[in-house]
């Protein structure tokens, strides 16, 4: 219940690395396979992410729960997309080579298949290294992070207070819940949907007016600490950068210059081998 | 009496912190896969209408994000972006609401339903199929349909669990101007 955020601490090179440097990779590498639908760079950047997985230490064991939610999650997308707009493929690469008719509009085409592929190619690039990020960034650094790649300090304080109360509100949340079901609440499958709505709120009108007090305290001491009186403020969980810091950004950046080339190359978003 | 800085940003934090408990802990699963009738959306409209458009921008922005993180599929930043413009919006058009008076009259509950439904109709039927488009390439009626269902059933669990709040919050509070003077 406390390591929500499933990191796991290791010595590794991966783990070494600032928490900035982090960010900044995970936002480029995201960019990267956001932006491009080429299937070649897609395909590079699921490979690129096994060794890193090996270096960080970080073992299939540890994140296949995650592992699995996500392949339901991309299972039931595919399906929905494909019963949806069986033609997707088509209009998007102007060829249509018919594989299989099932009747009506629903074909099998090469380009549909093509277009699954790279939409299951875009889940298998941009997930592992979201795990790998959640998995070696310890989250008190997180928010000193974003400090340094440059969002205001009184945001990234917020995001701080977020993660630190995230736990303390579960835990109360729970203990509400239970006193509430004492008095024979129920929010289980068994009641209909209005009740279990109504079940709900009996559960968070007094959590979150307990919230609204703690806001209260919180903001006080802040505020008698002499909180947001200056432009700037230290970070206990920063580090400076190393060699490794900077190698890392470089090798991120490369990759969504990649990806804007390859666009540019292209002529649009799409790899089509159909012409 | 004015709010100070500093309380917009503990609400911030606190506000992602219960969006994030609400939206991972005690989602009512839906009939369509995918999808999931949240409870924190009430929640984050009764944020907005308390502490203004940035502190409801950033709970969405924040909350939803760190929801995305813990399940590890990697943020959707679509339907991130689309929570965090929910909650501007609500703030923005909720600013008359005097809830921290402990006042919430016929005029305010017009205000938060006319927030509410306009904040979700832009956020689900409008902005996160147009990015999922934009930014995923999926076909347009599928996500289109799938915006509409989750920003129709937002809009009802959001009215219910965010007056009840509201209601709950404005009975809780002294009212503005309750104590008077004996001559």
């Amino acid at each position: 219940m406390r390591n929500i955020f499933n990191y796991i601490d290791r010595p590794s090179p991966v783990h070494r690395l600032t928490g900035a440097t982090k960010l900044v990779c995970l936002l480029l590498w995201s960019f990267a396979s956001m932006l491009t639908y080429d299937t070649r760079l897609l395909a590079l950047l699921m490979l690129l992410s096994i060794p890193l997985f090996a270096l960080s230490k970080i073992r299939v064991r540890d994140v296949s729960f995650m592992l699995g939610f996500t392949a339901v999650f991309m299972v039931l997308n595919n399906v929905l997309v494909f019963a949806f707009s069986p033609q997707h493929g088509v209009s998007l690469y102007g060829t249509k080579h018919v594989l299989l008719s099932l009747g009506g509009s629903y074909e099998v085409t090469a380009e549909q298949l093509f277009y699954h592929l790279n939409l299951v190619l875009k889940y298998a690039s941009s997930i592992p290294i979201v795990l790998l990020f959640v998995c070696t960034t310890n989250p008190s650094e997180f928010a000193a992070s974003l400090n340094r790649v440059g969002v205001k300090y009184s945001v990234a304080y917020s995001v701080s207070l977020a993660l630190r109360y995230i736990p303390d509100i579960q835990r109360e949340y729970h203990e509400i819940s239970q006193a509430q079901q004492a008095r024979g609440v129920e929010m289980s499958k068994k009641q209909s949907l209005f009740k279990r709505l109504k079940s709900a709120s009996a559960i968070l009108i007094p959590l979150i007016l307990s919230s609204m007090d703690r806001i209260e305290v919180i903001s006080n001491a802040m505020e008698l600490r002499g909180f947001g009186k200056n432009k700037k403020r230290s970070w206990y969980m920063a580090r400076p950068f190393t060699g490794l810091d900077y190698a890392a950004m470089a090798l991120c950046l490369a990759l969504l210059l990649a990806a804007l080339w390859l666009n540019h190359l292209n002529g649009g978003r799409f790899y089509n081998p159909f012409i | 009496m004015k709010k100070s800085p500093v309380v917009t940003i503990v609400a911030i934090g606190i506000g992602a912190a219960l969006f994030f408990v609400l939206g991972r802990f005690v989602a009512i699963p839906s009939p369509v896969p995918n999808t999931n009738i949240s409870t924190q959306y009430g929640l984050l409209a009764f944020m907005a209408a308390l502490f203004g458009p940035l502190a409801g921008l950033l709970i969405g922005l924040i909350g939803h994000a760190l929801i995305d993180f813990s399940y590890g599929w990697g943020i959707w930043w679509s339907w991130v972006i689309a929570s965090a413009v929910f909650g501007g919006l609500v703030g923005l058009v909720a600013r008359k609401i005097r809830l921290s008076d402990g006042e919430f009259g016929k005029k305010d509950l017009l205000a938060f339903v006319l927030a509410v439904v306009l904040g979700h109709a832009v956020a689900w039927f409008a902005i996160a199929p147009v990015l999922d488009i934009v930014i995923y390439a999926e076909p347009a009626n599928k996500v289109f349909i799938q915006g509409l269902f989750a920003g129709a059933a937002n809009i009802v669990t959001t009215l219910i669990i965010g007056l009840l709040l509201c209601y709950a919050y404005a009975a809780a509070k002294p009212k503005k101007g309750s104590l008077k003077e004996e001559k």
